[in-house]
């Protein structure tokens, strides 16, 4: 059997070892094991949304719902609350994530650019903001002497551009941009705007998808810069109605009151914090399988050195 | 080498790109170096009506006041533990998996248990943390259901007990990051060159062997970089969940120095000191600013990786 081994083409398949077998098998079941880790939460959360609020409140959902309802979700969608973050939340994303994606974009072009002088004194002021910073009171006082407080400014602005993304972008350009290109249309008068205009960005599609899809999650997720600038509820995004939901009232006093009567106004808030997980989540879910590419390639080029 | 430009020639030639730069500076130095400005509030007595700049100068009294109290080892001690074990819990994970992975031949389930393990890293930390409250509800959770099923008794709610917290916020870092972690290390792994697994079948090295010897090594510099920056950030430990995970009764051991420095600060109402918060950040970041610079020189000493 050993023999074998030693004398098949590489092509051909090997047979495994009684080691190897085990090793495999181990690897097959630890995989499986990890993955269901992920699954089951998850799948807990989706089968007690779609539950009665009875069902929810006796604590009978595990993987599949009990009593089919959508009357959690019903609730969920009569909340005007809930409405009003949804649309905060977009407008926030895409305008965030435009203001984001210009900002990075005029900013890394010069970086990358070769021989531009100081270049290097400019990419040490960017670098040096991630590691060091004026802390959280003075940019909340900074914030407040530029009037952006219960602004809708104040979730764009002071988050107009990551450093990381601008390094990412820069590397990007600096292995996609050909020098020849840029010399060409020198020879032929063409501007550095026109040259942005007409060559970098159309060739930067992949890296401006990649940082956009960043920017974009960043923004859908975000609830901390609303926490701290902004003091009008109509104002607020989807994460801020979630965290007053969901997060707010954790320590309850149900736990010492007679349980019987709670119940059932018990069984509706808990299916409705379920059913507003799902909604609140499943856009970006949905819109996952299209930008998993895009993330997982930002990985790459964020992790080559530039 | 060029000859180094004036500055005034530097922009004459290349105005247009400096141009490009105009606003992200502008952008850079208004909300990341202005901000620095206010740090002398650290140093300050802070009065409304003097202002930022007229405020008398106090010398190291916040200072003083910070190491002098309780509360001073308290978060310290509750944010290095918390660092530091969701470092040591949290960093295998992603290896594991990765190699795990890469030994996974079937294409099929590799792409379907990268889809399902990749979800967890979209979700917010505010649903997070709904999540961890609902699933950990001993009324309705699944960990009530099933603690009460094997028991016969309704548990104490995790979120009550102050050493649960540490539990539940390392699990769930774990669980939300270890999938989308892997890909840095698998990216790694596709570059390990096939020759060296083609020798290594000649040798008849096993397949753990070969994890070990070929494998490992090729993704140990990406380790190290995630290390020297786990370093640095390690007394900024993830201030959105811890905060959005306290309540009265876990406080004593879930306060940290920045949920600290907000409470003092900003969410303290009329009382809220802006001097004194500003204080204990600024000793916050030194910290870790000394940490990583530190930890960089020492790993490029060591294994020449390093950041920068």
């Amino acid at each position: 059997m050993t023999q074998s081994i030693a004398h098949s083409k590489p092509r051909n398949r090997v047979r495994l070892s009684r080691q190897d077998k085990t090793y495999y098998s181990v690897v097959y079941t630890l995989v499986t094991l990890l993955t269901l880790i992920v699954l089951l939460p998850l799948t807990n959360v989706l089968a007690c949304s779609f539950s009665a609020p009875e069902s929810v409140a006796s604590g009978k959902v595990l993987l599949w719902p009990v009593n089919f309802s959508v009357s959690g979700y019903e609730r969920v969608f009569n909340t005007d609350e809930i409405w009003i973050g949804y649309a905060n939340t977009l407008y926030y994303t895409i305008v965030g994530t435009f203001v984001n994606v210009f900002v990075t974009m005029i900013c890394a072009y010069p970086l990358a650019r070769r021989g531009l002088p100081y270049k290097s004194f400019f990419s040490f002021l960017f670098a040096f903001t991630m590691l060091f910073s004026g802390g959280l009171v003075p940019t909340y006082l900074l914030a407040r002497s530029l009037h952006l407080l219960n602004t809708r400014w104040a979730l764009i602005i002071p988050g107009a551009m990551g450093v990381y993304q601008m390094i990412v972008t820069r590397t990007f350009l600096v292995a996609n941009i050909p020098q020849e290109l840029l010399e060409m249309s020198q020879i032929d008068g063409c501007n550095d705007f026109r040259f942005f205009w007409s060559f970098v960005l159309p060739l930067s599609k992949a890296v401006i998808a990649v940082t956009a899809m960043q920017y974009a999650v960043g923004h859908w997720n975000s609830w901390f810069s609303a926490f701290l600038y902004l003091s009008d509820d109509k104002k607020y995004p989807l994460q801020m109605m979630l965290r007053r939901i969901l997060v707010m009232n954790q320590i309850k006093a149900s736990d010492y009151v007679d349980e019987e009567t709670l119940v059932a106004m018990e069984g509706m808030a808990d299916l409705l914090k379920y059913s507003l997980i799902v909604v609140a989540t499943v856009p970006i879910l949905c819109a996952y399988p299209f930008i998993q590419k895009y993330f997982v390639k930002g990985i790459m080029i964020g992790s080559l050195k530039g | 080498m060029r000859k180094k430009m004036t500055p005034l020639v530097a922009l004459k030639r290349y105005w247009q790109l400096y141009l490009f730069l105009l606003i992200p500076l502008a952008y850079i130095i208004t909300f990341k170096y202005a901000p620095m400005v206010g740090i002398q509030l650290a140093f300050k007595n802070f009065e409304y009506d003097k202002g930022l700049f007229g405020s008398p100068w106090i010398g190291l009294r916040h200072f003083q006041r910070f190491f002098g109290s309780y509360i001073f080892a308290r978060v310290l001690v509750n944010t290095l533990r918390i660092a530091i074990l969701s470092m040591i819990f949290s960093m295998p994970f992603p290896i594991l998996f990765a190699l795990l992975l890469n030994s996974i031949n079937a294409k099929r389930y590799k792409k379907i248990v990268q889809t399902i393990t990749y979800i967890p890293h979209f979700i917010s930390t505010v649903v997070l943390v709904g999540m961890l409250m609902q699933l950990f509800n001993p009324n309705v959770g699944v960990y009530g259901v099933i603690y009460k099923s094997l028991t016969g008794t309704k548990p104490a709610d995790p979120f009550a007990i102050p050493e649960a917290f540490f539990y539940m916020y390392i699990g769930s870092g774990i669980w939300k990051s270890f999938g989308w972690g892997s890909i840095v290390y698998l990216a790694a792994l596709t570059n390990v060159p096939p020759e060296l697994y083609e020798a290594a079948e000649i040798d008849g090295a096993s397949r753990l062997q070969r994890m070990w010897s070929i494998e490992l090594p090729a993704i140990v510099p990406i380790v190290v970089i995630h290390l020297i920056m786990n370093c640095g950030s390690i007394l900024g430990v993830g201030f959105q969940k811890i905060y959005l995970m306290q309540n009265d009764l876990n406080i004593r051991l879930s306060e940290v120095i920045s949920t600290y420095v907000y409470k003092q600060g900003l969410g303290n109402g009329s009382r809220s000191d802006y001097a004194y918060s500003t204080a204990v950040d600024l000793f916050n970041s030194v910290v870790s600013l000394i940490m990583i610079v530190s930890v960089n020189h020492i790993s490029r000493r060591v294994n020449e990786t390093s950041l920068w």
